[in-house]
């Protein structure tokens, strides 16, 4: 604080309590209209208080089956959505981080090329190839299992970048010391490296399973099953039923759960996102 | 790059950076290099043969009107999105830096929406600008206002900016809350103690300082409005009202999987490259910039 400004500090509480309402709006409407009847949440104006029927709600949701809602029932499409994003979480530190050991700690022929190669991902997102990598992912028969969720998706170049700024830091009379004691490569890796990389670790693992729940156009194209659906892709099915108006009491009750576990990670482990944000990007 | 003192082995480097690789050539540089190769070709009407024809399938997106359409449309979106996502961001993170007390909370509960995911917000604000049960809507009817983006293409443009710019605000304000932290206290007291007062000090001192963080901000804004938002477009109005919100992605998806014209289809894949290509040399020719200010 450079001066005291009364005045100005109330205009600063008063913005920043309108950016948090516009922030916190959308996803308490959500929740106020998955605690009613439909009835209620049809009838204009909506209720802005939540209602009683948050367990019933809830539980139809969670246990619905496919010929009620013509989507699967949410606890599915949620478990798939997790076993994708630990998935591609987990998938990305490890390819990534001993591809930038490899790239750091050794000196062989094509180094520069496979890195390279490796940076070229971030110029590809899915978004600019999709045909033709549905067809690949076709031709492996991975349509419709967990492997074709996940691994087409855990190349990342920037989990790599990340892990090697991280191994330059990490002095050499480590190594030499290491070396002089007898160990090798997998030795020093298991040893030192990897208990040095936790925290990197970690916050890479917020970003990425967070990146990887919201992933929407990849599932979309590579499940046709419904029992392979994610749950943020499932919504759309919710949204836009034959019918003429939603079920938005359930709609808004499947989004809530959707948003629930990303949610939950960025809370708890706030402090690692924000360091894996600002670093990822260095 | 490398270290000075490094290991030596015959195969070990191989097997480490295999997996990386594999997936990189299997599912990122093959089918981009298909995608290449397709935009040249044209199938015939039955789908059994196809002719190499240049550079026809640009030449005809490039006299397409629903391409042109669907190019304003996206310079429309993005530039929208890229604007109110950072304006509001810098705002809020100019406001948290000021205040100590709740400073924690505000931020936590800012932060938040960075986790909601592209899809799940424009569902949130979808149904916030229904016109039957929105209670935005709600509103703007109440006020004499006629709203429904489910009909009207600006309405709904509207709706797929601000859902698509929620959710990116809580990524700026990090990076700008960051920015400002690392911004030396005596600059601004400097400016303080000759007469200047907080509007002015933004102007003169804290903005010029921010202006790396700010062009960052604006590729990765960028980037972010070009493609990810493909999710807010499918999940809310599908690139309509009589594609009003058909973004480049969004026609992308829906010329290969729904009209299957793969050379169309393929040809705008290639444009789509070529501006994310564009975009990332830009990203990183300034962050080599931001290491040499940082020593």
């Amino acid at each position: 604080m450079i001066e005291r400004r009364p005045g100005l500090t109330i205009f600063s509480h008063g913005t920043l309590i309108v950016g948090l309402m516009i922030v916190v709006l959308p996803v308490y409407l959500a929740f106020v209209a998955s605690t009613h009847r439909v009835e209620d949440v049809l009838q204009a104006p909506i209720p802005v208080l939540p209602g009683d029927q948050f367990a019933k709600n809830y539980i139809a949701v969670l246990t619905a089956d496919v010929a009620n809602f013509g989507s699967a029932p949410v606890m599915l499409m949620m478990a798939n959505s997790m076993v994708m994003a630990l998935g591609i979480a987990v998938g990305k530190i490890a390819i990534s981080i001993i591809s930038a050991y490899a790239i750091v700690y050794f000196r062989f022929p094509l180094r520069t090329l496979f890195f390279w190669m490796i940076f070229i991902t971030l110029m590809l997102p899915v978004e600019v190839r999709i045909v033709p990598t549905f067809e690949v992912v076709s031709n492996l028969a991975m349509l419709n299992t967990y492997q074709g969720l996940i691994i087409p998706l855990i190349a990342s170049a920037t989990a790599t970048f990340l892990f090697r700024q991280f191994f330059l830091t990490i002095p050499d009379e480590l190594l030499e010391a290491a070396r002089i004691d007898g160990a090798g490569p997998i030795r020093f890796f298991f040893d030192v490296v990897l208990p040095l990389s936790r925290t990197n670790m970690a916050a890479l693992f917020v970003i990425l399973f967070i990146y990887g729940w919201n992933q929407y156009l990849w599932p979309l194209i590579v499940t046709t099953d419904q029992s392979m659906s994610t749950i943020v892709m499932g919504i759309k099915s919710l949204v836009q039923v034959a019918e003429a108006e939603p079920r938005w009491h359930y709609v808004m009750a499947t989004t809530i759960l959707a948003l629930i576990p990303p949610v939950v990670v960025i809370i708890l482990m706030q402090r690692q996102f924000v360091k894996g944000l600002v670093e990822r990007e260095k | 790059m490398l270290k000075r003192v490094h290991f030596r082995h015959p195969y070990l480097p191989y097997l480490l950076v295999a997996p990386q690789l594999a997936v990189t050539i299997i599912f990122f540089i093959w089918p981009a290099a298909q995608a290449f190769w397709q935009s040249m070709l044209v199938e015939d009407a039955f789908g059994l043969g196809s002719e190499f024809v240049w550079f026809e399938n640009f030449i005809a997106l490039l006299h397409d009107p629903q391409y042109l359409n669907s190019i304003k449309v996206t310079a429309i979106f993005t530039i929208s999105v890229t604007a109110l996502g950072i304006g509001s961001g810098l705002f809020l993170a100019v406001m948290a830096d000021r205040v100590i007390r709740f400073a924690s909370g505000y931020r936590t509960l800012l932060i938040s929406p960075y986790a909601v995911a592209p899809a799940v917000a424009g569902v949130l604000w979808l149904f916030m600008f229904n016109p039957t049960v929105g209670i935005l809507a709600y509103i703007m009817q109440g006020m004499g206002m006629s709203w429904n983006p489910l009909v009207n293409g600006t309405d709904a443009m509207v709706m797929v900016v601000i859902a698509a710019a929620w959710k990116q605000v809580s990524y700026n304000f990090v990076f700008f809350l960051a920015g400002l932290q690392s911004i030396p206290r005596s600059l601004i007291e400097a400016a303080a103690i000759d007469g200047a007062g907080p509007v002015k000090r933004f102007w003169t001192v804290v903005f010029p300082l921010l202006s790396p963080t700010t062009f960052f901000l604006m590729v990765i804004n960028l980037v972010y409005a070009f493609f990810e938002t493909f999710a807010v477009i499918h999940a809310t109005t599908s690139g309509g009202p009589a594609n009003a919100t058909n973004i480049m992605v969004y026609k992308v998806y829906k010329d290969g999987f729904v009209g299957l014209d793969l050379g169309s289809s393929a040809a705008q894949s290639v444009i789509l490259m070529l501006i994310v290509i564009t975009l990332t040399v830009i990203q990183f020719r300034y962050v080599e910039r931001r290491v040499e200010y940082g020593n």
